[in-house]
């Protein structure tokens, strides 16, 4: 176990910044995932805590001893890759076995441990075939089982469930974060699906443009977001923006309701809006509509549980509502959140 | 004008012969220039080979008389043969062993990125498509007793002494390594790209992996990455033994066999018998020796090939 820390950490590829002075602290034990879209840099930061991309400038610690120029070996971590990367020509013993005698550990260790963490799989009636021969949701445990069989103080996971059909992926995100918290290893995991982020991570690195948008709790990037990215990336559908002069007002969907959902004393912001479409998705009713005056008219739209049983046509006027404690400020300019509406 | 126009497809569709339509015919259709090609250049030769092997013929005569083995008992019987089958071999073996090892030497060097890749890798592929007479007859200037620039260059050195002066193509040591060297310099390009081939062929997470799992240069090499490349390496090596053990034009441009046979290989001996000696007979039957390693080697190829279909 141990702590990871990067200092300006900044990877230069011949056109732009992958990754631009990245300051970020990973707690002992704890679990950070590393949230953001496709070419955001969250590959390429992972890869240069591995050891397998040099970093163009700053530093990568580990356990507080200054990595940056160590080779992967040398910094005893283990890396769980998108393909897994399975060796195709050695069996599944083999597989786990090789970190261990790449240590030269004794031929009897080597079975012990190798046992161990094919059992924390249960894969243990898989040892002998070939990667080939196993399902997909096999594979990744193989991949696991390879990644914690010599005691790593830090894991790396590039992405490790989006090769795993989305019933598994479920049952294997649940699988993922008990086994860390029962290892408590250190872990970076990286990801751009949002649910897998705001379910496994301790905390979330949000990024963009190869920085940090904002690092929190999975609470805190969803309900306070730190800049209008992270609240149109976070959230399906994505945080309502509105213009109201030099502000933006930020809204989830969830919290937009028809009027008379609230009681009647309470305060409340009026949204009239006109509805648009309705897609009814089960559980939830997803309702787009257009703002009404008072309000710029700017494309919204709204979750309704089903538990809200207001009936609605599309094409035609509602009032709705949101409690001013759920509206969210940021800076028309700069996209950074401001603590208030300005009076 | 309608009713011209109407029936005129429907009488091309009939106007077409329908064997076309037929897969079968269509088949044997396509199939048959390599057929053709294969019976009258490989097939027909061979067995013609085997006709002449059993008979006494002669470049000077056209009689052709059965005589049975008696030109298997006069080649077992003759050392040159033995010599010749032994230098086949030791030339074969040891200019594949160098040529499987530099030329993976190569293909890791030209995996990396650097700057002027292309260049040369176009410097390394020359030798592959300059015609093998015209590199042969270079390297014979190179190995020339008088005006050889590797003598003259070391000397230039330093590296000879006013006493040493090896005639690269007159000693017979000296000589095999002369046309093993030629025919590294020859087929190392084929077996660098194919080696190179098999070395993309790997995705870069398993490199990964295996430097994350603690793995170093040497281990990384002999436990992924050649295990992972040695199908395709076997496919150069094969092509390399095909190539070499029926090689005849190194030989021929540089030794011609000599001194003393200690170049001499089956190819060679046979030619310089059946055509150059005129008799055909003989050198019929020398020439059938390829064919034992020809098919092993083809049996080989062929369980490469299908065990690369299955994985």
């Amino acid at each position: 176990m141990a702590t990871v820390e990067t200092r300006a950490l900044t990877k230069r590829f011949e056109t732009a910044n992958a990754v631009d002075g990245i300051d970020l602290a990973v707690r002992e034990g704890e679990f950070l995932v590393l949230l953001g879209p496709s070419g955001c840099g969250k590959t390429t930061l992972l890869r240069m805590l591995a050891g397998l991309e040099t970093p163009s400038a700053g530093e990568v610690l580990i356990g507080g001893r200054t990595v940056t120029h160590l080779p992967p070996r040398a910094r005893n971590i283990a890396m769980v890759f998108q393909s897994y990367a399975l060796y195709p020509h050695l069996s599944v013993y083999r597989n786990i076995a090789f970190p261990l005698a790449a240590v030269g550990m004794p031929r009897h260790e080597v079975a012990d441990k190798v046992a161990q963490a094919a059992s924390m799989f249960g894969i243990e009636r898989l040892l002998e075939r070939k990667p080939r021969q196993l399902s997909g949701g096999e594979r990744q445990r193989v991949a696991l089982a390879r990644a914690v069989v010599r005691n790593p103080v830090v894991f790396l996971l590039d992405e490790p469930l989006s090769n795993l059909d989305a019933k598994l992926r479920t049952s294997a995100r649940d699988e993922l974060q008990q086994f860390q918290r029962r290892l408590g290893t250190t872990t970076v995991y990286v990801t751009h699906d949002q649910i897998e982020a705001m379910g496994l991570g301790d905390r979330i690195a949000v990024l963009d443009h190869g920085r940090v948008r904002q690092l929190g709790t999975p609470l805190e990037v969803y309900h306070e977001p730190a800049d209008t990215f992270v609240a149109t990336f976070l959230g399906s559908p994505p945080m309502n923006l509105m213009d109201d002069g030099p502000v933006s007002c930020g809204f989830r969907p969830e919290h937009l309701l028809p009027r008379e959902a609230f009681p009647a004393g309470d305060a409340v912001v009026d949204i009239p809006l006109t509805v648009t479409r309705i897609e009814h998705l089960g559980a939830d009713r997803l309702v787009y509509a257009a703002l009404e005056p008072p309000h710029t008219r700017t494309r919204v739209v709204c979750r309704l549980p089903s538990n809200v049983p207001a009936p609605l046509e599309p094409g035609r006027r509602y009032d709705f509502a949101l409690r001013p404690g759920d509206l969210r400020y940021f800076d028309r300019e700069t996209g950074l959140k401001r603590p208030a509406a300005p009076t | 004008m309608s009713s011209v126009a109407a029936p005129a497809p429907q009488a091309d569709a009939k106007r077409r012969p329908n064997w076309l339509d037929d897969e079968l015919w269509l088949g044997r259709l396509l199939i048959a220039p390599a057929v053709v090609y294969i019976v009258a250049l490989v097939g027909f030769p061979f067995v013609l080979a085997v006709a002449y092997s059993l008979s006494d013929a002669t470049v000077g005569s056209t009689s052709l008389d059965f005589v049975g083995l008696r030109n298997f008992a006069a080649i077992v019987d003759d050392p040159t043969f033995w010599g010749s089958l032994r230098n086949a071999v030791v030339f074969t073996l040891v200019s594949q062993a160098l040529v499987v090892v530099l030329g993976k030497v190569l293909a890791m060097a030209l995996y990396r990125d650097f700057r002027g890749k292309w260049l040369v890798r176009l410097l390394i592929l020359l030798p592959w498509v300059a015609p093998i007479s015209l590199g042969s007859i270079g390297w014979l200037w190179i190995f020339d007793p008088v005006y050889s620039i590797i003598n003259w260059s070391a000397r230039a050195l330093g590296l000879f002494g006013p006493n040493t002066w090896p005639i690269w193509l007159g000693q017979p040591d000296l000589a095999m390594a002369s046309i093993v060297m030629v025919d590294v310099w020859r087929l190392l390009p084929l077996a660098t790209v194919i080696i190179l081939a098999g070395l993309s062929a790997i995705p870069q997470d398993i490199h990964d992996a295996a430097q994350v799992d603690g793995a170093g240069f040497w281990r990384r090499l002999f436990m992924i990455n050649l295990p992972l490349v040695m199908p395709i390496m076997l496919v150069a090596l094969l092509f390399g033994i095909v190539f070499t053990f029926t090689d005849l034009i190194v030989i021929y441009v540089l030794t011609r066999g000599g001194p003393f046979d200690s170049t001499q290989v089956i190819a060679s001996y046979a030619f310089f018998t059946g055509i150059e000696g005129g008799d055909l007979a003989g050198g019929a039957a020398i020439s059938l020796f390829l064919f034992p390693v020809l098919v092993a080697v083809a049996i080989l190829f062929l369980t490469v090939a299908r065990r690369a279909e299955v994985a």
